[in-house]
């Protein structure tokens, strides 16, 4: 893939994107948005970056190995899933608090984020995989 | 007690950092006494609870898991369990220390704690659970856990072997007795095994009563290493001999002992358990006791001496009279005690001069004192020598059965104890005394690790003949359990000179004879008998087995070789095809009465979308490049994510519109790899594949305009709306489904794509010949269609294929 334009391009799309699936991520219990599609976006934005600047490089962008990715959400999710357990209350009960901030004023954080953040490195290592076994055969 | 799990599995996840920090300091291996701290906890915090448990008030934990679908985790501690308990974790701890010592300075020796300790979780919850599907999870975990440890020196084809076919008939052996529960908790109505006693009654009378009790049997009796299933216990024997000690003689292989003690008030009492139980039971114990005396290896005849002992718990059990469940316990504990000792024995034996074969070992006494002294103990429980444990337990067993059962019973009881002490003898006195032969002329005692244990469990089979008052209690608490009812205990070891004890010694001389005309090497005017025992039981059962294993094998192969036949083309079809059948099968007549025409409301711009849709996919499958193919796709998926935006599906459209990014990027990825289109098909098949398309795409069309009418009057999706952000906090449905409502959906979900993931790295990465495989790849794209080529060479290239399903 030598396209001197969409190589050029990631490079400065690469940052955006990976904010923009974050974005995603924070806003989806309230808006549009989520874990999922935020896994898929950050996982589209490091598959360009892996076709035009090649698989090696693009590690080094995620750092962390895909495997690893999966492992941890998988993880995460099932520790918001135990997490209430704890409490006396069944399996992935969404357990909730609220945090009073400066400037972001009252902020609601729960299990549920736990879950979806899971749910977002889940699949983004699950299409890292995909990508890099496609790059690197 | 979940506490107790908790502490052993934690124990079994830093075992291996154990090792590395503490099992590196040199000559004392003190990870195992670390380790073994846990499990000697867990067996003082049992005994606490002795006082109250032998004055019949059980210990109870109820953890509500899943409420809306009846799944708790219960258990309970009454006589029963606590002395399958302390036998787990008071063996537990030993091992824990003898496999420090056995494997020294071996770098896996974590790896043996880690999993020693697993088991050692899963066997003391399967003996504390109070729920049938507690109980089984714990069950099949014991199975996993021991195929681990049978097949632990893994790179010995002969141990894999072993291992797997332990987990086979064990495994197997646990889906036969998994629809046994739940039908034995359907017909109680409830799945806590303390409710069902209070509905044995309503059981036994069931019209499912036999069903599920072959069922529970024969899971039990594969666990437990019954007749026809015995097969597997000696093999297992590949395992390193801490293993041997802790599964195979005390704990795992007691489990199906252990089932039908706990199923005996609801189930038992009956003809059929009678006669299935104690037939079963007798002839296992009649064939272990035989062929214990044919083998020739130290722990081969350990193993057949132990079917025997299982065989004998069985048969007292199946004929179920209060005597003979008391004297069933007897026996489980004498035998927890010296057989674990015996093993532990044979592996210093082993350990010391690498030799396990009776013929070539002996004059071990002066070399290996200690060790001599374990076996002497141990030997004697064995063989009932007063005033060891086994002698009380020997003479319980006489006593009870030659009450009830009548006399075939008692006779066949003392022919095995006849073969019991003769292998006593090839274990205890053959390798000690006589001559040095040449592979014991090196041998050398262990360190206090390796005949500690041993000594330790030969002095508590001593100390329980000496003293047996304390140990009546429990085995009162536990026979209680056994029987649903208070069962009186009162064990001495001197009953004064009567029948039973006339018959105890007759078994010690008769033992002793038998042992002396095999040691001078009489054997061979047995040997006939030997023979026809060989073909029908060693062999018989093994080579179903066998048969079995290699039907299943060429059956999935050949069914694999027409299934998964490596061409994509031929998987589309089939999958498509499948559901455009089932689709119509299903609607069939229905679809005249419920579909009506409806008002065609469209507007401009959806037009539009739709023509491009079309024309898109028109593109796509006319395209001559793959590059344009992709494009035409996405175009596509874009355009169905614009329907979506249309309809206020945002979420949706998101998701599409990334989906389809990620994909179009994938093909590129793969495709360009590829050789370019070449169109190879004839007309006739293009034809076909386009009917194929078409049939399809009418039958979803009438799907989905059949499902707009079949709305339920109350969809669930009112209730999201309701409960949205008053109870999950979030004022988008869609995500709040997902990773709340329907979380546990999501945990699936993003399991299985973890497990796609694993699938697809292994399939790209993991290929043994990626140059050969390539071209067959470039060969089959050229191929076009469905090749008609003779079933040999068909089956040929399926084969070649069935391993690499992404070709074409």
């Amino acid at each position: 893939m030598d396209s001197v334009i969409l190589k050029t391009a990631i490079r400065f799309l690469l940052p955006l994107l990976l904010l923009a699936s974050v974005f995603l991520f924070l806003r989806g219990h309230n808006e549009p948005g989520g874990g999922f599609v935020g896994g898929l976006l950050a996982s589209g934005a490091i598959a360009l970056y892996a076709m035009t600047h090649g698989a090696a490089a693009a590690r080094q962008v995620v750092r962390l190995p895909p495997r690893f990715l999966i492992g941890a959400g998988l993880l995460f999710a099932l520790v918001s899933g135990v997490a209430p357990l704890f409490f006396g209350r069944p399996f992935l009960t969404g357990l909730w608090t609220k945090i009073t901030t400066e400037g972001l004023g009252e902020l609601h954080i729960g299990t549920p984020l736990l879950f979806d953040l899971g749910v977002y490195c889940v699949v983004t290592g699950v299409t890292l995989v995909f990508v890099f076994s496609l790059l690197e055969e | 007690m979940l506490l107790w799990l908790l502490a052993i599995l934690i124990a079994a996840a830093v075992a291996p950092t154990v090792n590395r920090v503490v099992g590196s300091m040199d000559g004392v291996t003190l990870g195992g006494w670390v380790l073994a701290a846990v499990p000697a906890g867990v067996f003082i915090a049992l005994l606490t609870l002795w006082p109250s448990v032998v004055n019949q008030q059980d210990v109870s934990v109820f953890v509500d898991w899943v409420p809306a679908l009846n799944l708790a985790v219960s258990l309970r501690l009454d006589g029963l369990s606590l002395l399958f308990g302390l036998m787990v974790t008071g063996i537990g701890a030993l091992i824990l220390v003898y496999a420090g010592a056995y494997l020294r300075g071996d770098d896996r020796l974590g790896r043996l704690w880690m999993l020693l300790l697993l088991f050692m979780a899963a066997m003391l919850g399967l003996v504390l659970a109070d729920n049938l599907l507690t109980l089984f999870i714990f069950w099949e975990l014991t199975s996993i856990t021991s195929y681990l440890l049978i097949g632990f020196n893994s790179d010995r084809p002969e141990s894999r072997a072993s291992a797997l076919q332990a987990l086979l008939v064990t495994g197997g052996g646990g889906l036969v007795l998994l629809p046994g529960l739940i039908l034995l908790g359907l017909a109680g109505n409830s799945f806590e095994i303390s409710a069902l006693l209070t509905s044995a009654e309503q059981i036994r009378e069931h019209s499912f009563y036999l069903p599920m009790l072959v069922l529970i049997l024969v899971g039990a009796f594969t666990k437990s290493a019954q007749f026809p299933f015995h097969f597997w216990l000696p093999n297992a024997m590949a395992a390193p001999t801490p293993i041997s000690a802790y599964l195979h003689s005390a704990t795992m292989v007691k489990a199906g002992v252990y089932l039908i003690a706990r199923l005996h008030p609801i189930l038992g009492g009956t003809a059929e358990w009678f006669w299935i139980i104690a037939s079963v039971g007798a002839i296992t114990m009649l064939l272990g006791a035989v062929l214990a005396l044919r083998a020739t290896d130290l722990k081969q005849i350990l193993a057949y001496a132990t079917i025997s002992v299982l065989g004998t718990l069985t048969l007292l059990l199946g004929i179920g009279t209060e005597a003979t469940l008391v004297a069933a316990l007897a026996v489980l504990v004498a035998h927890a005690c010296y057989k674990g000792g015996l093993f532990m024995v044979a592996g210093a034996i082993d350990h010391s001069v690498h030799q396990r074969d009776v013929r070539e070992l002996g004059g071990l006494r002066m070399a290996m004192p200690a060790t001599f002294a374990a076996a002497c103990l141990a030997g004697c429980s064995m063989a009932g020598v007063l005033p060891t444990f086994g002698f009380i337990a020997k003479e319980t067993w006489y006593e009870s059965i030659g009450h009830v059962a009548g006399n075939g019973f008692l006779a066949a009881s003392i022919l095995a104890n006849l073969g019991l002490v003769a292998a006593v003898g090839f274990v205890c006195v053959k390798p000690f005394f006589g001559r040095r032969t040449e592979s014991t002329h090196h041998a050398h005692e262990g360190g206090p690790a390796m005949w500690g244990p041993p000594v330790v469990l030969g002095i508590a089979g001593l100390a329980l003949g000496l003293l047996p008052t304390r140990i009546s209690e429990l085995l009162a608490a536990g026979s209680g359990a056994i029987a649903g009812r208070a069962v009186p205990v009162h064990l001495a070891l001197w009953h004064g000179v009567n029948v039973t004890l006339l018959l105890s010694l007759l078994t010690l001389a008769g033992g002793g004879a038998l042992y002396w005309i095999l040691r001078q090497g009489q054997l061979h005017r047995l040997k006939p008998y030997f023979y026809f025992f060989e073909g029908v039981m060693q062999y018989g059962p093994s080579r179903v087995y066998h048969w079995l294993l290699r039907t299943v094998n060429q059956f999935a192969r050949g069914q694999t070789a027409m299934l998964q036949n490596g061409y994509l083309r031929f998987y589309l079809f089939t999958m498509v095809g499948l559901t455009v059948a089932s689709v119509w099968m299903a609607l069939g007549g229905e679809l005249h009465s419920h579909l009506k025409p409806m008002p065609l409301d469209v507007r401009v711009h959806e037009v539009l979308l739709a023509c491009l849709i079309l024309a898109a996919a028109v593109v796509a499958v006319r395209a001559t490049t793959w590059l344009l193919a992709v494009g035409a796709l996405g175009v596509v998926g874009y355009c169905v994510a614009g329907i979506f935006v249309l309809f206020g599906a945002p979420d949706l459209a998101m998701t599409q519109f990334v989906i389809e990014t990620l994909t179009v990027v994938l093909f590129v990825m793969a495709f360009s790899r590829l050789p370019d289109f070449r169109r190879l098909t004839s007309v006739a098949t293009r034809g076909r594949d386009a009917l194929i398309a078409v049939v399809a795409g009418a039958t979803i069309t009438v799907l989905l305009l059949f499902a707009m009418t079949v709305r339920s009057s109350h969809p669930i999706s009112d209730y999201y709306l309701a409960h949205s952000v008053s109870e999950a906090h979030g004022r988008n449905v869609v995500n709040v489904i997902l990773v709340d409502f329907r979380a546990l959906d999501t945990l699936g979900e993003i399991t299985v794509l973890a497990i796609a993931a694993i699938g697809v790295y292994s399939l790209l990465s993991l290929r043994p010949s990626k140059q050969a495989d390539g071209e067959g790849d470039a060969a089959d794209g050229a191929a076009g269609s469905f090749k008609e080529s003779s079933p040999e060479t068909r089956h040929d290239s399926a084969a070649g294929h069935a391993s690499q399903p992404e070709g074409a």
